[in-house]
């Protein structure tokens, strides 16, 4: 079957089967290797990708499913050769040592401060609670989102402070 | 790599769209809402349908609605929506409670009220929710709309009484004054399955005895309500002499068996225990109108 998602804000139709998952079209279909696979079960959370700004697992989505909708991957975080706060907020506070995880824990930060932007530490660690980092102890993974949060991007907060 | 046996997909456009597709693929066609009990059952291939039936665009069967007496929920409401919704919390706080501890933020941004109850997992927690709040399911087939009490909905682990010709469309809850509810789940870690949980509804009368309980368990081998750890409460001023008999008669009426997540006496245990501080809770929120 055909279908056509937003991906990354560029448009791709592709021929799926029904029963390829997002995450495998995403990588293997669209190039796309920033989305991680990992327990393939909807547990570890290295997939998570937005679908129209939400995280979601993607090993327990089907491509067919995104068909008309929105969907971001890691690679289309940076705005250009600029990062997103939450990038640089990962690298500022050593938020990760394998990068496993990474890719699914910034998305799902990007999606936290685009609703909350000024959460508390509860509030981004209840909001990575369904995805595992191995490394970290989560402690750096939070302070980097803490430090996105206090540096907004001009982009999404005109009168906001410097990045 | 987890992939799924082949199978036909087709996207329905609304509800009469979802009948008219059960019966053209027959009996090998499934629904699919949230997909985050049936796509990893069909990586499995403990799943294997022909026909994918997704419903994910029926924004009609999305919402939230109060009306006098009731609340009514669409079938794919989804698990944030619940938990996000304030109107929810203020009338069930116990679906706040459970829900805040259904999997993890992000699974909870696909799976759906419809779709918890239609997988009937024994340690599923909605399950339990809507048996204490004496829910109704609405169920709409090729012959019209019928209602059933959760009580009667599941027929046993993975059965409901939602035909395959049939689409569950709609919960709906009744609204009793000076009445409050909380649910307590004890797991392993976040988004793993309930060693046990237990739930509670109480409704005091003007002079603030108990006028009526409903109390559930979870993965406690009890299918539906605790009837007489309930029935206990009747006419009671709440204490927790009152509370203890009924946690105590909530434990005697499960039946848990022992697996990775404990032995069967801690699982009795927490019966007994979850029970007391369910009540507690849900006569405090009573009591206070919160």
């Amino acid at each position: 079957m055909q279908i056509t998602a937003t991906v990354n804000g560029t448009e791709v139709t592709r021929d799926v089967e029904p029963r390829v998952l997002l995450v495998h079209h995403l990588r293997e279909e669209l190039g796309l290797t920033g989305t991680h696979w990992g327990c393939d079960t909807s547990n570890c959370g290295t997939c998570v990708v937005l679908l129209d700004g939400q995280p979601v697992k993607s090993c327990t989505v089907l491509a067919a499913m995104v068909d008309g909708h929105e969907v971001t991957t890691v690679e289309g975080l940076a705005d250009g050769a600029t990062l997103d706060p939450v990038q640089q907020g990962f690298m500022a506070e050593h938020g990760l040592q394998c990068g496993f995880c990474t890719p699914g824990m910034m998305l799902t930060a990007r999606a936290l401060l685009d609703r909350t932007p000024h959460p508390d530490e509860q509030q981004i660690r209840e909001a990575i609670s369904g995805q595992i980092c191995r490394c970290t102890g989560y402690a750096t993974i939070v302070r980097s989102i803490q430090w996105a949060a206090d540096h907004p991007a001009v982009r999404t907060e005109p009168t906001g402070a410097q990045a | 790599m987890q992939i799924p046996a082949a199978f036909d997909y087709v996207r329905a456009g609304s509800v009469g769209d979802v009948l008219d597709l059960l019966e053209r693929h027959g009996p090998e066609s499934r629904i699919v809402a949230g997909g985050h009990s049936l796509l990893p059952m069909m990586k499995l291939r403990l799943a294997r349908p022909d026909c994918l039936i997704d419903i994910n665009g029926l924004a009609e069967l999305d919402f939230v609605v109060e009306e006098p007496g009731r609340l009514r929920v669409g079938a794919l409401t989804r698990h944030t929506t619940l938990l996000e919704s304030a109107l929810v919390g203020r009338l069930f706080p116990i679906v706040h409670d459970a829900e805040r501890v259904i999997a993890d933020p992000v699974v909870r941004n696909r799976g759906t009220i419809g779709g918890s109850l239609c997988q009937a997992d024994p340690a599923e927690d909605l399950s339990t929710v809507c048996d204490v709040l004496r829910a109704e399911v609405v169920i709409t087939g090729p012959a019209g709309e019928r209602s059933v009490p959760m009580a009667e909905f599941h027929r046993g682990p993975y059965e409901s009484a939602c035909d395959q010709s049939e689409l569950v469309t709609e919960i709906r809850f009744p609204i009793a004054a000076r009445s409050s509810s909380a649910y307590e789940k004890v797991e392993r870690r976040v988004g793993d399955w309930a060693v046990a949980a237990v739930g509670a509804a109480v409704t005091l009368a003007e002079d603030g005895t108990i006028a009526d309980a409903s109390i559930g368990l979870t993965a406690l081998g009890l299918e539906g309500v605790a009837t007489e750890a309930a029935a206990s409460l009747h006419g009671q001023l709440p204490s927790e002499a009152v509370f203890a008999e009924a946690g105590r008669l909530a434990a005697a009426a499960s039946d848990p068996t022992e697996d990775q997540r404990g032995p069967v006496d801690y699982k009795r245990h927490l019966a007994d225990e979850l029970t007391r501080r369910v009540l507690r809770r849900a006569v405090q929120r009573a009591s206070t109108g919160s």
